[in-house]
């Protein structure tokens, strides 16, 4: 890797950022490219489903860091301009604006973009998507005592979106496929919990799957479901999962399945490295490949991606095997979870007490401990993590 | 090295913690950050730099002095 003398970092968004930072404090002095589709410097996405949206926040917040921090990495900083194209042979990435960018190594950190029903493929007015600073502004301006929203999907940005919203004097209904709400995340108990929370602030959660985008001269009016019933709405939030952002990739040659198909050190072949939502990577206990979609990852992959791209094909090499963290404010609980309490089917609170609002909670399946959940519990939780690390063996030594 | 924390923008993932046990430590009641020692001794900073750059939620800042 002696010949390393240009980096393009693909996505200047949190996983872009950290990968840059990493790749400059592990000593790399060549030139360092941050390529981001959006116009604002690297900010944070999950204050704009809380404290943006309610308003409590003004955009400038969310910046990662501050224009010092920036001007200390000695980035070719293009903004605003999406990659386009990933020509390896020439070495080359191309912007939308017709630029190219030269590079010996790329870090792929394009992230997701929401995905949306059918009938709002287009920009329809009242019809919001939440992943953008432009989103999340868009979708505020709509939103005060009296309006009609409807969320749609019962993952935890539309959780977090109803809560927000109800918080702000909206009638919120919130349309879930699931019997419980975020249960496929944080496991049926915690779920359960916060379901009853949004039903007491207020929300009505109505359980069906919506088939497309209703509209009434030329806006979102509500949802037709799945049954052919229809929920009617003044405006309509679409949390219903989103898709790698790596079409740019298409005839690169880079192996492309649901995001970029790495292998344990977030390489994707011959200079070509990924971090972030849009990595896929395989699950070191299960073998398969899999994306995750958190915060604390995009960060801790694109550390280990900037690190082991250094280290090149013959140097030290770390395989990335994170202990998936996740966090979310619902009416003012912070709930907590290590690995993946979604999955378990075992459950046991070791601290505290789920009525009480605060408990930790340890999570296992198939005679392991896969994951810990918890509310202001953060001590009891931090020594759980130690067990969802070690795969230790269920019945945990904590219950 | 001076360290500051912003206990709003933290997200309690503990991660510093992890990193430097000497420097940060978490609220128990919502895992927020609490800084320990301001301005934590040379052989702590490496740590340190470790703990700020992996804060999900950049709560963590660092000054030269």
């Amino acid at each position: 890797m002696t010949a390393l003398r240009d980096v393009a970092v693909v996505g200047a968004g949190a996983a872009g950022l950290h990968a840059a930072e990493a790749l400059r404090r592990a000593g790399y002095d060549g030139r360092l490219a941050l390529i981001g589709a959006e116009d604002e410097p690297p900010y944070d996405r999950p204050p704009l489903s809380k404290h943006l949206l309610g308003g409590e926040w003004q955009p400038d917040r969310l910046a990662l860091r501050g224009p010092q921090a920036l001007e200390e990495l000695r980035l070719d900083l293009r903004l605003g301009v999406p990659a386009e194209r990933l020509d390896r042979r020439e070495r080359t990435v191309r912007l939308a604006d017709g630029h190219r960018v030269r590079c010996d190594a790329v870090i792929v950190a394009t992230g997701v973009r929401p995905r949306r029903l059918p009938g709002a493929d287009g920009p329809v007015p009242g019809a919001h998507v939440l992943r953008t600073l432009g989103d999340a502004l868009a979708l505020r301006e709509e939103l005060r005592a009296g309006t009609r929203l409807l969320v749609v999907g019962g993952g935890l940005l539309g959780a977090e979106a109803a809560a927000t919203a109800v918080g702000l004097g909206a009638e919120v209904t919130w349309l879930a496929s699931a019997a419980v709400p975020q249960a496929a995340v944080l496991g049926t108990e915690t779920a359960a919990l916060l379901a009853g929370l949004h039903r007491e602030h207020g929300v009505r959660i109505h359980r069906g799957t919506a088939a497309a985008l209703l509209r009434r001269h030329g806006r979102a009016a509500g949802v037709r479901l799945t049954d052919g019933s229809e929920l009617a709405a003044d405006t309509v939030l679409m949390a219903i999962g989103s898709e790698p952002a790596t079409e740019w990739l298409a005839d690169s040659g880079v192996p492309l399945d649901d995001g970029v198909v790495c292998d344990a050190y977030c390489a994707a072949g011959p200079g070509v490295w990924a971090a972030g939502d849009a990595a896929s990577w395989p699950d070191p206990s299960t073998g398969r490949h899999h994306r995750l979609e958190q915060r604390t990852n995009a960060t801790e992959q694109a550390v280990h991606a900037a690190r082991n791209l250094l280290a090149g094909p013959d140097g030290v090499r770390q395989a990335y095997q994170p202990v998936p963290y996740l966090w979310t404010d619902q009416y003012g609980l912070r709930v907590q979870a290590f690995g993946r309490p979604g999955d378990a089917d075992r459950f046991e609170v070791v601290d505290g007490s789920l009525a009480d609002h605060r408990f930790a909670a340890v999570c296992g399946r198939a005679g392991l401990v896969t994951g810990a959940v918890g509310i202001a519990s953060a001590r009891a939780l931090r020594h759980l993590r130690a067990q969802v690390a070690a795969h230790s063996a269920w019945p945990s030594e904590a219950s | 090295m001076l360290v500051r924390i912003d206990q709003e923008k933290c997200c309690g993932a503990g991660h510093c913690v992890l990193a430097a046990p000497d420097v940060f430590d978490q609220r128990d009641e919502d895992g927020i950050v609490v800084l320990l020692d301001a301005e934590p001794p040379a052989e702590l900073h490496q740590a340190v730099q470790d703990a700020a750059a992996v804060c999900p939620a950049a709560a963590i800042s660092l000054e030269r002095v």
